[in-house]
């Protein structure tokens, strides 16, 4: 950590992240806008990765996970914290090399700290979807998540995508050397404001923890889900055509329904109110929908369908 | 002779896959050269996290030619008949050899096929290998079709000899067999050659890859032994971690660290096991204080910082991880010293299995059985049931959720803080042991009776809902039960009389269940004939049954309409005294008979001979059971148990004949006036000397003694059957040598069913 090269806070992290994926030739996408558990639920990820179209991506997702919330105190744990997500189809050849540039680039040296692939299979029940890979090392710490996707949705990966999942916070803490991430400096730290993670999120995880654990209105959001649920199917079921004849299947809109309900399952379980057996059921039922929006989304365009680039 | 060097050069292979993944290599490469007709010296295969790698010495350099005759169809049979033997012969009419034959000249094809080079075989061998190889996971990447544990990159593959190596010819999905390799990821990029198998190895290890697994174990221990050394600490052994950091790194570079004053506090146990499970450290332990102090990781590369860094940052991981656990630790004192009563509480919400119920239901079974077994081992029936009691209440805490192979473990530390004697403490720790065919087996009484009243709990309760194991499944662990229950036995020689207490402890279950109105006895009028069907069928047929008792009695009473309404009451009903006691305690027992043939055969005491002892009374007493079958097993060694058995064989055999051609039973008034010769007399002589022998032996379960006892029967049985025509001519004779034989019989019966033993 001694390297003359090291960024000197969370913002320049993510900056050099941008930067270097871009020159690689990644899409440089925004978040998506709306509340997901982590990055492989935003669409660039989980339906660009059905189908032939090749495809090359990068971005930051905001991702809450309302169990997490620990009102910022935990050094480690936020209920709400940033993913960074390369995904790329079909995975080069050389991604692993293209995944240690990116440690390069953020000051992590692999001729002085000791990177690993340890293996480590992602599986995501709510979405249908496992792959293989690893975990990556440095140093003993996971610093990412690196999974060839095998299945999405329930369908076959062809081609294969190559997915990077980077904890953006635990990440920076180690690259930037700090034992809290609230002290975590956010910008600059000799910039005129200087700003640290507590002084954008401190406020913000405490309120949001009490908020998820006893505030949320179970009855709500139960019945949100219910809602999210009925749309989703209700989308998935409508005609392609729209009323001039034109085909429009609505893959997306669909989709946004099934990542709702899973958000709302989330904060379900946040609040206790779901039993050990409900889980399961409730996990099915989120898959049904991911996988029902996998299916249409087959059938468009961005899934190479009726081209010559379809599996 | 070529040698043949193989490399399938990879992204990183999971350590536990990889000593199976050599062994697969070997084999198919090395089997499909033999089925092609090559031969080999030797053959050794190797890993690293990147490369699966096989050598394969002395091999020959073509497959040898072979010939074949065939006989075909004779000279003037039809066309067709001709043809179809060309094409299935692949040979032209000119190729043929027109032969006598017995039925006239018939065609002959001689069919020659010339050996191949090494490298064709070779070529197929391996494309063959590659896309069937047998990774527990294999995975696609890219565009391609081709599998493999992860992606695949390049193949090495030369044959070598005196003039050189040679590559082999192959391409498979785009990747073509070279003769070149890289080195360390890091240390030594760049690709090289190679020309053969002790030039790749070498190579290797400049470009600082250590090819071999176990040089690369040999060296973390020694090196990490080296580092401990120093400080006058101890590496504590863990030769299946070691085994995975071997397949985890190409370079060992063993660094040492030190853990926190502050977590020195914390059991040694949790301290291993953290740094063991998410750090894959080594612990080091310092003899002086008794204490875990440092660890061991191992990095994969050599630092110009001599790994300052790399250890900085473990400590550092180390840190955060052992915070937590700190943080655990403190949260169960303070459980449990206020005695627990959260985590008992929290049993009742687990469920231990829907039908047997929550954890809490099975601790009151295990708590009442252990007060049971209690005196039965020597234990004290109070803190044997109070040990139950607490045995399994770490399972709610907080550092049993993270780590839950400590279940017991903190189980003692927990009830040493809440002030319970070291005895109950220790229960709680070893009541799940032994856990395999090589764990140690408790031997405190307490810790027994709690480990008994545990095993014996779980295999009451999955025999009475009918989950027994079925060939290879096996999920609930019931034959590591039953193996436990023996062993424990065993080694507290505790004489339990199973049969009294399973029964005991079964209808104790019931009636809880019964209590807690989940099951419905079975009604006089469902007829005991229907015992031997399935307990799931029976259930079913049952709630049929009760059924339409109640629709009888409610239509009767307010007419059609409670049709319906009636299926919901039973839909979550069981039954399990459907099983009738005495059968499953037979059933249960047949089973521990089985598990307890398959140890003591590992002990050297033949099947047969343990059913011959179990063919006798007492043998839910295992003790016994094994005592007898050793002393018989002694026995049957010498020269008089082989004879004797022999003896005894032939009397119970020409009894058996008589007996059926008679019908009667000889079984009593042999009368020594009748005996003509002197064998005869002193054969009665032997038999009055040996019965109160055998007997009293038996009685004080001097088995030895009752196995001399007998064997002294062996000379003048001998010695009666060499002089003694059984069968005389004189009815009265004959029955009397009858009845003497029983007399025989019955001796042997007193120890074993002789009938039993082979040969």
């Amino acid at each position: 950590m001694t390297s003359p090269n090291r960024p000197r806070s969370f913002q320049e992290i993510i900056l050099r992240l941008q930067s270097y994926w871009a020159a690689q030739g990644c899409a440089i996408l925004q978040p998506y806008d709306m509340e997901v558990g982590a990055g492989t639920f935003h669409p660039a990820t989980t339906l660009r990765s059905l189908g032939g179209r090749a495809w090359a991506a990068a971005y930051v997702q905001p991702s809450r996970r309302p169990t997490d919330g620990r009102y910022g105190e935990n050094p480690n744990r936020l209920q709400h914290y940033y993913q960074y997500q390369v995904i790329i189809k079909p995975s080069p050849p050389d991604l692993q090399e293209l995944y240690l540039g990116s440690l390069r680039a953020i000051g992590l040296d692999p001729m002085i700290h000791d990177v690993r692939f340890v293996e480590d299979d992602w599986e995501s029940p709510t979405l249908g979807a496992w792959g293989l890979g690893w975990e990556v090392w440095c140093d003993g710490m996971e610093v990412s998540q690196f999974t060839y996707f095998q299945q999405v949705g329930g369908h076959d990966c062809r081609p294969v995508s190559g997915e990077l999942t980077y904890g953006l916070e635990r990440l920076a803490m180690y690259v930037l050397g700090v034992e809290h991430v609230m002290d975590m400096p956010f910008n600059d730290p000799e910039a005129p404001i200087a700003l640290t993670y507590g002084d954008i999120f401190r406020q913000t995880e405490q309120e949001y923890s009490r908020w998820n654990f006893d505030q949320a209105d179970t009855e709500m959001l139960l019945q949100h889900f219910k809602d999210a649920e009925a749309e989703c199917a209700r989308i998935l079921e409508a005609a392609p055509e729209d009323s001039a004849g034109r085909r429009i299947p609505m893959a997306h809109p669909a989709y946004d329904q099934a990542i709702k309900a899973s958000h709302l399952f989330n904060l379900l379980d946040a609040r206790g109110v779901i039993s050990v057996t409900e889980r399961q059921a409730y996990i099915g039922r989120v898959r049904a929908l991911a996988k029902g929006c996998a299916d249409l989304f087959l059938t468009t365009d961005a899934a190479g369908a009726g081209s010559d680039q379809a599996a | 002779m070529p040698d043949l060097l193989i490399e399938l050069f990879s992204e990183e292979i999971p350590a536990r896959m990889q000593p199976r993944a050599r062994e697969d290599l070997k084999r198919l490469i090395t089997d499909g050269l033999v089925e092609a007709g090559l031969t080999y010296a030797s053959a050794g295969a190797f890993s690293t996290p990147r490369r699966l790698a096989l050598t394969v010495e002395g091999l020959t350099a073509h497959s040898p030619t072979t010939r074949e005759e065939r006989k075909g169809p004779r000279l003037d049979a039809p066309e067709a008949a001709l043809e179809g033997f060309l094409r299935s012969t692949g040979l032209t009419r000119e190729q043929l050899q027109a032969r006598d034959d017995k039925k006239g000249q018939v065609w002959f094809a001689v069919i020659e096929k010339p050996g191949r080079p090494a490298a064709a075989i070779v070529a197929e061998v391996l494309e063959a290998a590659i896309r069937t190889f047998p990774w527990p996971k294999s995975m696609r990447w890219g565009a391609g079709p081709l599998r493999w544990v992860r992606p695949l990159h390049g193949v090495l593959c030369i044959l070598t000899d005196e003039a050189g190596a040679e590559i082999v010819p192959l391409t498979v999905e785009g990747i073509t067999a070279g003769n070149q390799t890289r080195g360390h990821r890091f240390m030594a990029p760049d690709a090289f050659t190679v020309t053969s198998f002790e030039d790749y190895a070498a190579k290797l290890r400049r470009a600082k890859v250590m090819l071999d697994a176990t040089e690369r174990a040999d060296e973390i221990r020694s090196q990490a032994e080296n580092l401990a050394f120093a400080r006058g600490w101890n590496i504590v052994s863990d030769e299946a971690l070691l085994a995975e950091v071997a397949g985890l790194v190409e370079w060992p570079v063993p660094l040492m660290g030190v853990i926190e004053d502050r977590f020195l506090t914390l059991p040694p146990e949790v301290l291993q096991t953290s740094m063991k499970e998410h750090q894959k450290f080594f612990s080091a332990l310092n003899p002086a204080t008794g204490r875990i102090e440092g660890f061991v990781t191992v990095a994969n590369i050599e630092t110009p910082d001599d790994g300052a860094t790399i250890l900085a940052g473990n400590q550092r991981v180390l840190a955060a991880r052992l915070s937590d656990a700190a943080f655990f630790w403190q949260n169960d004192l303070r459980e449990a010293k206020s005695g627990m009563t959260a985590w008992a509480e929290g049993l009742k919400s687990v469920t231990f299995q829907s039908k047997l119920g929550s954890q809490a239901d099975r601790i009151a079974r295990i708590a009442a059985l252990a007060r049971e077994i209690a005196p039965l081992v020597g234990a004290d029936p109070d803190q044997a049931e109070r040990a139950a009691r607490l045995a399994k209440l770490d399972l709610r805490s907080a550092m049993v959720g993270e780590f839950p192979e400590l279940q017991g473990t903190m189980g003692r530390y927990y009830a040493l803080e809440a002030g319970e004697p070291a005895a109950v403490a220790e229960a709680a720790r070893d009541h799940y042991k032994p856990l395999g065919p090589s764990d140690e087996v408790p031997t405190a009484p307490v810790s027994v009776a709690v480990a008994l009243a545990d095993k014996l709990d779980t295999l009451t309760g999955f025999w009475a809902i009918d989950e027994k194991p079925t060939g290879s499944k096996d999920p609930f662990a019931l034959r590591r039960a039953a193996l436990g229950v023996i062993r424990l036995i065993q080694q507290s020689r505790s004489q339990v009389a199973l049969a009294a207490l399973l029964s005991h402890h079964y209808h104790k279950m019931l009636s809880i269940w019964k209590e807690q109105g989940r099951l419905v006895e079975a009604p006089d009028d469902y007829a005991d004939a229907q015992l031997d069907k399935p307990l799931a069928v029976k259930e079913a047929e049952l709630k049929g049954h009760l059924l339409k008792k109640s629709l009888v009695a409610e239509t009767v009473e307010k007419g059609a309409a409670a049709v319906t309404s009636l299926e919901r009451p039973f839909a979550n009903l069981w039954s399990v005294s459907l099983l009738k006691g005495e059968v499953l305690v037979r059933d249960l027992l047949s089973f521990l008979h089985d598990r307890l043939k398959v140890h003591l055969r590992e002990q050297g005491i033949r099947h047969d001979i343990i059913d011959a002892v179990l063919a006798q009374e007492g043998s839910d007493d295992l003790v016994q059971v094994v005592a007898r079958a050793t002393a018989l097993n002694d026995m049957l060694k010498t020269e008089d148990g082989k004879n004797l058995t022999q003896g005894l064989k032939r009397a119970g055999n020409i009894l058996a004949q008589a007996e059926e051609k008679d019908g009667v039973e000889y079984s009593f008034g042999a009368d020594p006036k009748f005996a003509e010769t002197e064998e005869e007399r002193a054969l009665f002589a032997a038999l009055d000397a040996a019965d109160p022998a055998i007997r009293r032996a038996m009685e004080a379960q001097d088995y030895p003694a009752a196995m001399s006892a007998i064997a002294a029967l062996r000379a003048p049985i001998d010695a009666f059957f060499e002089a003694v025509q059984v069968n005389s001519d004189n009815q009265i004779i004959r029955r009397n040598r009858l009845n003497l034989l029983s007399r025989i019989r019955e001796a042997g019966r007193q120890i074993a069913d002789f009938t039993k033993i082979e040969g």
